[in-house]
């Protein structure tokens, strides 16, 4: 995997000027996603009460997750499931592979997994002969277009249904000129049938991992996840080790939070729950870690791990609806990925926790209450004493701070107006070209009068200021 | 009551006027009002961009300027919250810790320690729209963010409901950022850019003629999108319309 | 010492364990919205895609899932209350009901909250029933609710099946365009018959 390092800024510049219709399209669909979401938590009375649980709960769960682990492993295994264990991508990869080859099962479908996301495990089965079709239809289509998903739960919404009436004309031979997502589903909903019935085994990921049963939720709303589930012999199913959760009866809050949230529907139309194999089938399971552990000592990012997976941040960010997720370059975008992409790799993801603007919208959706905002700030400090920052922007920070050290330097290049071109706007430019400020902005106009000097004339006439003041 | 001022850099070089209002709009009130002649800025730029080493010696500045001051008041959302919220590039003696609490931004120092509760000399008669400022609504709680579901609430909005005159417009996204971001600004300019522009619509869908707000921040990055893009809003600091001036 | 993945994963879990530890935090009893349930549930079942009937009795049911689907080749019954045309017991393999038009499942239990029922396993009888059907009819007594999520968990029996399922109505998704259509990979339309 190559670390250069990600120009996140440079890749949202991209999107919005690639046309006049793809940002404002998805900006509008993301804040209807919001809008539908505030009014679904406003109907819930007890909705920020459900936050709190929701995120105690994670909490609790996270700080004793070694016996979680333990409990969930013994029970899933009780009832028939095989449990795996999977330290990083590569091991979960290859028990996936192992699973398939031991079975000379060459085809396979999978529903959405970010954590299958996270190990590339498609490009690994691929390139060792192993056909994986993506069965969420979103998920298939930036398969189709060789794209990772730019969002958690809407992966092509980058796309209009016309950048789609394309791919599946070359893809499944649809009319390139109908752009009707009915015509459009329907025609995928016949080719992808066909690959259904033909694989060896289905794929899958969790939504939520229950300890005291063993069991594992999947949330859909196309009914993909069970398709793979019910209809192939075997069922594999990928968790990361932080969706543990430990009671059946928590699913009442989780499951309240989850949807809602995500798209502002009462629940997903398939809420599925798996507790060992089905009848006449196999369950496998691979509990993987994959950075988490790593990310639970973090003191100041552990909480990330509380993260479901609902999207809510990204539908909020105003900084996301207008990048596109793929201009973060990340299995994860958004709020949530500034700050999981980072544990993954510091250097190739250090643009990342500035592309915000800190508005905190992130921290108050969440339904798990993770302080996305907060954190965002907190990598920041770790990308600046890490010297990650570009070296431009870290002498200028040097120049400011000197400045703003100084009363005397500050009031001094303040009252001369050429020089306060150099360092008023250095609260917004430093020592960039002013071109950033001024392609889409006329600058700021500087007034005759500095407060300061307003307040000396008519506040304190009577005072010189002394040179010390100066 | 004593209170220090403390107005913000930008504010002192590019909208003096603001400072001006705010200054006369706490002596209106009877406030005594002390403006430390030696400050300079709070250390948010830097502090944000995750510059500790370089935030220091503003935040240990700030200190020197304003301890002993039971009240410190700001007109700028923003720079209050850097104060109260983040103010941890130096160490936490019982100086900073009483700077920070004793720290108050403009409109919940109205609102919440003056319990003002009229401007009989402020009119404004135009058809205006709040912003308050992200930091101002998520970081100090002057208003309930729209994603929550806690009761309604905004302590600028029933200020301005004070002022003769004056009819809000409400948007379609009221509390949308508005991308200035601090220096995100310019390190992101086409998104900041396009936030901008996309507030501003949202402003000319709903016939504003002024555009009010707690952060002057926020709006002289709108202001400059609004200029350059020839759309013909005003942009003002709140302490001006609570005033009655100076325009 | 040379631990096995298990070992190592639980051993770098509980290295990095955060020191302060959470207590399991007490949830109360929320106050109920949902009072009438029937009216409730109909209402969210619907907004969910799915199509409500209220047939008087089982034989005015199978009347009307004639009249429903009266050209359909492959009727395939889950439930005795219901007859088809394919023996969902005679079926081996979960592909021999990839071309069933219609699948005709009862519930256990529905949700008012939001429309949910609940189907196990044990009522599906093979489990690809529930997905690879075109069309489902579901079954469900309409005395048969409960109000909330909450509720609904309570009346979940993990350990006693390894399939449970909250379906909600017929398959739906978004992806394209942002345009809501029904029938993206599981069933077209879901018809539910209280009774």
């Amino acid at each position: 995997m190559s670390s250069k390092r990600v120009d996140v800024a440079a890749n949202a510049a991209a999107f919005i000027d690639k046309d006049d219709i793809h940002e404002p399209f998805h900006d509008e669909h993301l804040w209807a996603a919001r809008m539908k979401r505030d009014a679904a938590a406003r109907a819930v009375p007890e909705w920020e009460a459900l936050r709190d649980l929701a995120s105690q709960i994670k909490a609790h769960t996270l700080t004793h997750l070694d016996h979680y682990l333990e409990l969930f492993e013994a029970n899933a295994t009780r009832h028939g499931a095989k449990v795996y264990w999977a330290r990083d991508a590569a091991e979960h990869n290859q028990h996936v592979l192992d699973i398939l080859s031991s079975r000379n099962i060459n085809s396979v479908i999978k529903s959405k997994s970010m954590l299958q996301e996270e190990c590339n495990m498609t490009a690994f089965l691929e390139t060792r002969g192993i056909t994986v079709t993506e069965s969420d239809l979103g998920e298939r289509i930036q398969q189709l277009d060789n794209q990772p998903p730019s969002h958690i739960v809407m992966p092509a919404i980058h796309k209009t249904a016309g950048d789609i009436a394309e791919i599946f004309a070359k893809a499944i031979g649809t009319d390139p000129n109908n752009a009707d997502p009915q015509y459009l589903t329907e025609a995928m909903r016949q080719d992808a049938r066909q690959r259904f019935l033909k694989a060896g085994a289905g794929m899958t990921g969790a939504n939520f991992a229950i300890a005291e049963t063993g069991s594992f939720v999947v949330c859909t709303n196309e009914g993909n996840a069970d398709i793979g589930a019910s209809v192939p012999p075997v069922h594999i199913a990928s968790i990361g080790i932080e969706k543990l959760l430990p009671k059946v009866q928590d699913l009442g809050i989780f499951i309240r939070l989850l949807s809602r949230s995500a798209l502002g529907t009462l629940a997903t139309q398939y809420t599925s729950h798996f507790t060992g194999p089905r009848n006449g089938g196999e369950l496998h399971i691979i509990l993987t870690d994959n950075g988490r552990s790593k990310r639970l000592g973090l003191p100041d990012f552990w909480h990330s791990l509380k993260c479901i997976r609902c999207g809510a941040c990204m539908n909020t960010c105003p900084v996301y609806r207008r990048s596109g997720g793929l201009a973060y370059g990340a299995t994860y975008s958004g709020p949530i990925g500034i700050i999981l992409d980072p544990t993954f790799d510091e250097s190739k993801y250090s643009e990342l926790p500035y592309h915000s603007t800190l508005c905190g919208s992130c921290t108050e959706v969440c339904p798990v209450k993770i302080d996305i905002s907060d954190q965002i700030l907190k990598w920041r400090k770790v990308m600046a004493e890490k010297k990650y920052l570009p070296i431009s922007r870290r002498l200028a920070f040097g120049a400011a701070g000197k400045v703003f050290e100084h009363p005397g330097l500050f009031h001094g290049a303040e009252t001369a107006a050429s020089a306060a071109m150099k360092i008023t706007p250095h609260f917004l430019l430093y020592n960039r070209s002013l071109n950033p400020w001024g392609r889409h902005r006329e600058l700021p106009h500087f007034a005759k009068q500095t407060f300061r000097e307003w307040y000396l004339q008519y506040k304190q006439p009577d005072k010189e200021p002394s040179p010390k003041e100066l | 009551m004593k209170v220090a001022l403390f107005i913000p850099c930008y504010i002192d070089a590019i909208y003096p006027e603001a400072g001006i209002a705010t200054h006369e709009l706490l002596e209106r009130f009877g406030v005594e009002v002390v403006y430390p002649l030696n400050q300079t800025c709070c250390g948010q730029p830097m502090a944000n961009e995750g510059d500790n080493a370089n935030s220091a010696a503003a935040e240990q500045l700030f200190v020197e300027n304003f301890k002993g001051f039971d009240y410190i008041v700001g007109p700028a959302g923003s720079c209050v919250k850097h104060v109260r919220q983040h103010f941890d590039a130096i160490p936490q003696t019982e100086a900073v810790t009483q700077v920070r609490n004793n720290t108050w931004e403009l409109v919940e120092f109205l609102h919440d320690v003056l319990g003002v509760s009229a401007f009989p000399w402020a009119y404004f008669r135009y058809k205006a729209s709040l912003h308050n400022s992200c930091s101002s609504i998520r970081g100090l709680h002057i208003a309930q963010p729209s994603e929550h579901m806690g009761p309604y609430f905004n302590k600028s909005e029933k200020l301005l409901q004070m002022v003769e005159g004056l009819e809000l417009v409400q948007l379609d996204r009221p509390d949308e950022c508005c991308g200035f971001g601090g220096t995100f600004c310019v390190t992101d300019e086409a998104v900041s850019a396009r936030m901008g522009l996309d507030r501003i619509h949202d402003y000319l869908r709903h016939e504003a003629e002024f555009i009010i707000s707690p952060d002057m921040s926020c709006l002289m990055h709108q202001q400059g999108i609004a200029r350059k893009a020839g759309m013909h809003l005003k942009f003002i600091h709140i302490a001006q319309v609570l005033n009655g001036g100076p325009f | 010492m040379n631990l096995n993945p298990r070992d190592q994963v639980m051993e770098a879990v509980r290295s990095n364990l955060p020191s302060e530890k959470v207590a399991y935090p007490e949830t109360p009893a929320f106050a109920k919205t949902i009072t009438v349930m029937l009216p409730a549930f109909e209402e969210r079942i619907r907004e969910a895609g799915a199509t409500l009937y209220k047939p008087a009795s089982l034989a005015a049911a199978q009347a009307l899932l004639e009249e429903q689907y009266g050209d359909a080749s492959v009727i395939c019954s889950a439930t005795p209350d219901l007859k088809g045309n394919l023996d969902i017991h005679s079926i081996k393999n979960p592909h021999d009901l990839a071309d069933v038009d219609v699948g005709i499942i009862r519930a256990r239990f529905g949700v008012a909250e939001n429309g949910m029922v609940w189907l196990t396993q044990e009522d599906l009888v093979v489990n690809s029933l529930g997905f690879l059907s075109q069309h489902l009819v579901i079954l469900l007594q309409p005395t048969e609710l409960v109000a909330d999520m909450y509720d609904a968990y309570m009346r979940v029996f993990l350990d006693d099946t390894a399939y449970g399922c909250f379906m909600m109505g017929p398959s739906a998704t978004a992806d394209i365009g942002a345009v809501l259509v029904h029938g993206a990979q599981g069933a077209r339309s879901l018809s539910v018959y209280l009774v």
